[in-house]
């Protein structure tokens, strides 16, 4: 089913990709877009090997940002070089950022009525549980080993309840976590 | 650039580096930075932004842009995009550069295996504090529970469930009970 090289389909220019992230980030609500953008470049357009579109996911995945974002700069630079990494980062984040600015304005002059400040707040519980069941998700995914676990909820404690600041936090428990899986897991 | 924006800047900037495994494990930061730390929003403020990012399509890290609209208009939101998106964008460029040079396979491997559990216990701390910030007390909760469940165990649609948990809401708000 995998496309060899030379039968991969014309890379797109610059625009073209511009257009294509645009229509992903727009059409994209609550994640799951690795699937999507798999069907989008690898099977259906045969930009680019699936193996490609594999190791970006996991570095995309492994570094830190949206993954959908760093996967368009991943694309756009395999496809089309520095233009291309440009164009697609901007086609994922900038028509997007238009409509949610639209939306917010939207609500915030819907503000006079009482309802608007209720009806956000069932859709907030609610959009809450997308977040708790990314997280447990995410939980359910790491090792049950006694370290890896002891990160996990070492990192829950000090950002939710010491309420530490999170950029040395990250930088803590990651770079200790980061270097015993380089030692001593692989 | 005014005052204000570059304020905003300074503290998406950092931010941006913390955004492991999606852009929900900055949350927690970024409430306590905006609400906490700085006051340019209500914690209610906070919440109901979230709830429209939610709503809205893109990368869930358009929250930012969001509040950066919010505090301080046009240059607030360029300000906070630039800041959330900025030096991710540019660490993955320089990932994808020197990808076909180097092979890095053992030390990605560490960083995805080492990373997930320092992500899996932000985006829980972030879920905590989200749910500590509702408002309408354990119907609330309940119901973020209940979408939690439903998220986990059906292939039910995001925005449709997000949409009932709006119109849920207003229905038990006539009823007097939110």
């Amino acid at each position: 089913m995998n496309p060899k090289p030379d039968q991969l389909a014309e890379r797109p220019n610059a625009s073209q990709l511009f257009l294509i992230f645009a229509r992903i980030g727009l059409t994209s609500f609550g994640g799951g877009l690795s699937g999507w953008m798999l069907r989008e470049f690898v099977q259906r357009r045969r930009l680019m090997s699936e193996e490609d579109f594999l190791n970006g996911l996991s570095i995309a995945q492994a570094l830190p940002g949206v993954n959908v974002t760093n996967m368009a700069i991943w694309i756009g630079y395999k496809l089309a070089g520095r233009s291309g990494a440009i164009a697609c980062w901007l086609g994922i984040v900038v028509p997007a950022a238009f409509i949610i600015v639209l939306i917010g304005s939207l609500f915030a002059s819907l503000k006079g009525f009482a309802l608007t400040h209720v009806a956000l707040g069932g859709a907030a519980a609610v959009a809450i549980g997308l977040s708790l069941a990314m997280g447990l998700t995410a939980a359910r995914r790491v090792p049950r080993r006694a370290f890896p676990l002891a990160i996990m909820v070492a990192t829950f404690i000090a950002v939710a309840f010491l309420k530490w600041p999170l950029l040395w936090t990250v930088l803590g428990a990651g770079s200790l976590s980061v270097t015993v899986a380089y030692y001593f897991e692989s | 650039m005014p005052t204000l924006p570059l304020s905003i800047l300074m503290v998406f900037l950092p931010l941006s580096l913390v955004t492991i495994g999606g852009g929900q494990s900055a949350i927690a930061e970024m409430h306590r930075q905006i609400v906490d730390v700085h006051h340019w929003m209500s914690a209610a403020q906070f919440v109901d932004a979230f709830a429209i990012a939610r709503l809205a399509p893109g990368p869930g890290s358009l929250l930012a842009t969001l509040i950066g609209w919010q505090i301080a208009g046009f240059w607030g939101a360029i300000a906070a995009t630039v800041g959330i998106f900025g030096p991710t964008a540019l660490l993955i460029y320089g990932v994808a550069h020197i990808w076909s040079r180097y092979e890095g396979a053992r030390l990605l491997r560490a960083l995805e295996r080492g990373l997930r559990p320092v992500a899996a216990g932000m985006i829980l701390a972030a879920s905590y504090v989200l749910i500590q910030s509702l408002e309408g007390g354990w119907i609330a909760r309940g119901m973020a529970l209940a979408s939690t469940a439903l998220l986990m165990l059906t292939p039910v649609n995001p925005l449709l469930l997000i949409g009932s948990g709006a119109g849920c809401f207003v229905g038990l708000h006539m009823l007097g009970l939110v």
